[in-house]
């Protein structure tokens, strides 16, 4: 396991970012730590990185508390903080070398990290530039290729992504997907396309509560979290009336909407389209729309992490 | 600790700030010691360099805290702290690095002045004819100086992430260390306790190391203020965990 958080509070005078906190991250996984601003996803990552030690509770990072070894847990870690902060009177190559310096590298080595570091990220035109004087983009790569430049296990990247146009983000998640083929990596955002494009698995956190901690198919799957039944539309070329739908076998409930469809909800995992198929042909209804329709992430999101709370 | 020690020096060479911390210092002191009808050696007569050691912590006391003033401030501002401190450094590496750098640039904006010692010395009549023992121990009070100073710099970049606060805090506790205890302890009002108060301050056991006698009490003195102001910017910089 490379993390490991277990009832992790950690509290900010009188604040609690972090309430009673668990969750873990199995090696090789790739982790989307999600929530809204406040929540404390970077808390989180702030102690695991051992910048802020927690008020109560324990977090490991391959097996080593960050409380009783913050050192080797840094050397384990790779961190990308949040907004990506930077020497920017720095050169790029010089900046590598200090953190590849601070991480033990040195002579040969060192200089083969930092070679491979700046390959990786398709930074050897800009190796030589001040980083002040780099794009946006760039920058966020010489973040990423510090994170990376003592080839840590872990990989903790707090909002990777947040602020650069389109094409940046893209380029950016294909090179968080090509790093994390190795490693673990846990990246907090709050887009939900990310984790999508992304992960394997969602922790959602709200107030500092965990509040979903799933697969990405099973938390999109309406199924998951939002409910013990399934939603489907259908919308039929003649008039039909609700009674009639209603007596479809397995369907629990009919929502007329006004363009027209219905949307038909199901008892648990129970596939009725067939039902609503040959039910259709035995009435001579004309279908012709049939859509499962699942939560989509960001209507999940909204739900788990509105206001209020109940979670679903 | 080595890392961050290189990077900061770097970071004075890149900029202007070294050249600029070094050149302001020997032009001030020169002028002092060679030109100004005051202060000039040439017109004092005298093969001694007491105005180097009587002007160099005034000098001292504008300049080391312009060099400091961004160690911590800077970091704080832009963020880089975090970064500095998720790496695997110990707070005190970090200090001790930032502090070293501070000092190095300390240490090499005085060590032209050793020039100054070769000319008074050839000026002398009798050739030589110079107190070698008390110029050594005010370079040595001196540099014990600047280290004291460089420390209360370091302390004050690290409570604020506005430079000129951080340099505007500097200069004042090191004027405080240097003078504002010497002048308490000559006020009437504390009377006979003037003695102990003087001394506590760093013009005290800086005189005495100017005679040339070299007190291990004078050396301690400094050797402890000097660790008890970067103990306490450890606690500065770890209070971010309370």
């Amino acid at each position: 396991m490379s993390i490991s958080v277990k009832n992790l509070t950690k509290i900010y005078g009188r604040q609690k970012a972090l309430d009673n906190v668990s969750f873990s991250v199995e090696q090789g996984e790739i982790v989307g730590f999600l929530g809204p601003n406040g929540a404390g996803k970077s808390t989180t990552m702030k102690i695991a990185t051992c910048y802020l030690p927690p008020s109560s509770g324990t977090l490991e990072v391959c097996g080593i508390n960050v409380e009783e070894d913050p050192l080797q847990v840094r050397h384990q870690v790779g961190y990308l903080p949040e907004h990506n902060p930077l020497y920017l009177d720095m050169y790029v190559h010089e900046y590598l070398g200090f953190i590849g310096h601070v991480h033990k590298l040195r002579g040969k080595e060192l200089r083969e990290q930092v070679k491979r570091v700046v390959e990786m990220f398709g930074l050897t035109k800009e190796q030589n530039k001040l980083i002040g004087a780099l794009s946006k983009g760039y920058r966020q790569r010489v973040g990423l290729a510090q994170a990376l430049i003592h080839d840590p296990k872990v990989l903790i990247l707090d909002e990777p992504t947040t602020g650069l146009d389109p094409n940046q983000i893209t380029e950016i998640r294909n090179l968080i997907k090509e790093v994390s083929q190795q490693k673990t990596v846990l990246f907090s955002t709050h887009i939900m396309q990310e984790v999508q494009a992304l992960c394997q698995r969602v922790v959602i956190i709200d107030s500092g509560k965990i509040v979903a901690d799933q697969n990405v198919d099973r938390l999109k799957d309406a199924s998951g979290v939002a409910g013990e039944h399934q939603t489907i539309r259908v919308l039929f070329e003649n008039r039909v009336n609700k009674e009639d739908i209603g007596k479809i076998p397995g369907v629990i409930e009919v929502h007329p909407k006004t363009d027209g469809s219905f949307l038909l909800l199901s008892a648990g995992d129970q596939d009725i389209r067939s039902n609503i198929f040959h039910y259709a042909v035995e009435n001579d209804w004309v279908l012709v729309e049939l859509t499962r329709e699942s939560h989509s992430l960001e209507e999940v999101f909204k739900e788990l992490t509105g206001k209020g709370g109940s979670g679903g | 600790m080595v890392s961050v020690f290189r990077k900061e020096v770097a970071g004075f060479l890149n900029s202007l700030i070294a050249y600029i911390v070094i050149s302001v210092f020997l032009t001030g002191i020169g002028l002092l010691m060679w030109v100004f009808p005051q202060t000039n050696i040439l017109d004092y007569g005298f093969a001694d360099m007491g105005t180097l050691f009587g002007l160099a912590p005034y000098v001292f006391m504008f300049l080391i805290p312009a060099i400091c003033m961004r160690l911590f401030a800077e970091e704080r501002k832009s963020g880089t702290m975090e970064l500095l401190f998720t790496r695997p450094l110990t707070d005190m590496q970090v200090i001790l690095g930032k502090y070293f750098a501070g000092l190095f640039l300390v240490l090499f904006s005085l060590l032209p002045t050793l020039i100054y010692y070769y000319s008074v010395s050839e000026l002398g009549n009798p050739k030589g004819n110079l107190d070698s023992a008390g110029i050594m121990g005010s370079y040595v009070g001196l540099l014990l100086l600047g280290a004291f100073f460089t420390a209360l710099g370091v302390l004050s970049s690290a409570v604020t992430e506005n430079q000129i606060v951080a340099f505007i805090l500097a200069a004042f506790l090191c004027f405080i260390c240097y003078d504002g205890i010497q002048a308490i302890a000559s006020l009437e009002a504390v009377g006979s306790a003037g003695y102990f108060i003087e001394r506590l301050g760093v013009i005290y056991h800086y005189n005495a190391l100017s005679r040339g006698l070299m007190d291990s009490r004078d050396v301690l003195y400094f050797a402890s203020i000097t660790i008890a102001v970067l103990l306490l910017t450890k606690l500065v910089i770890g209070s971010r965990k309370w």
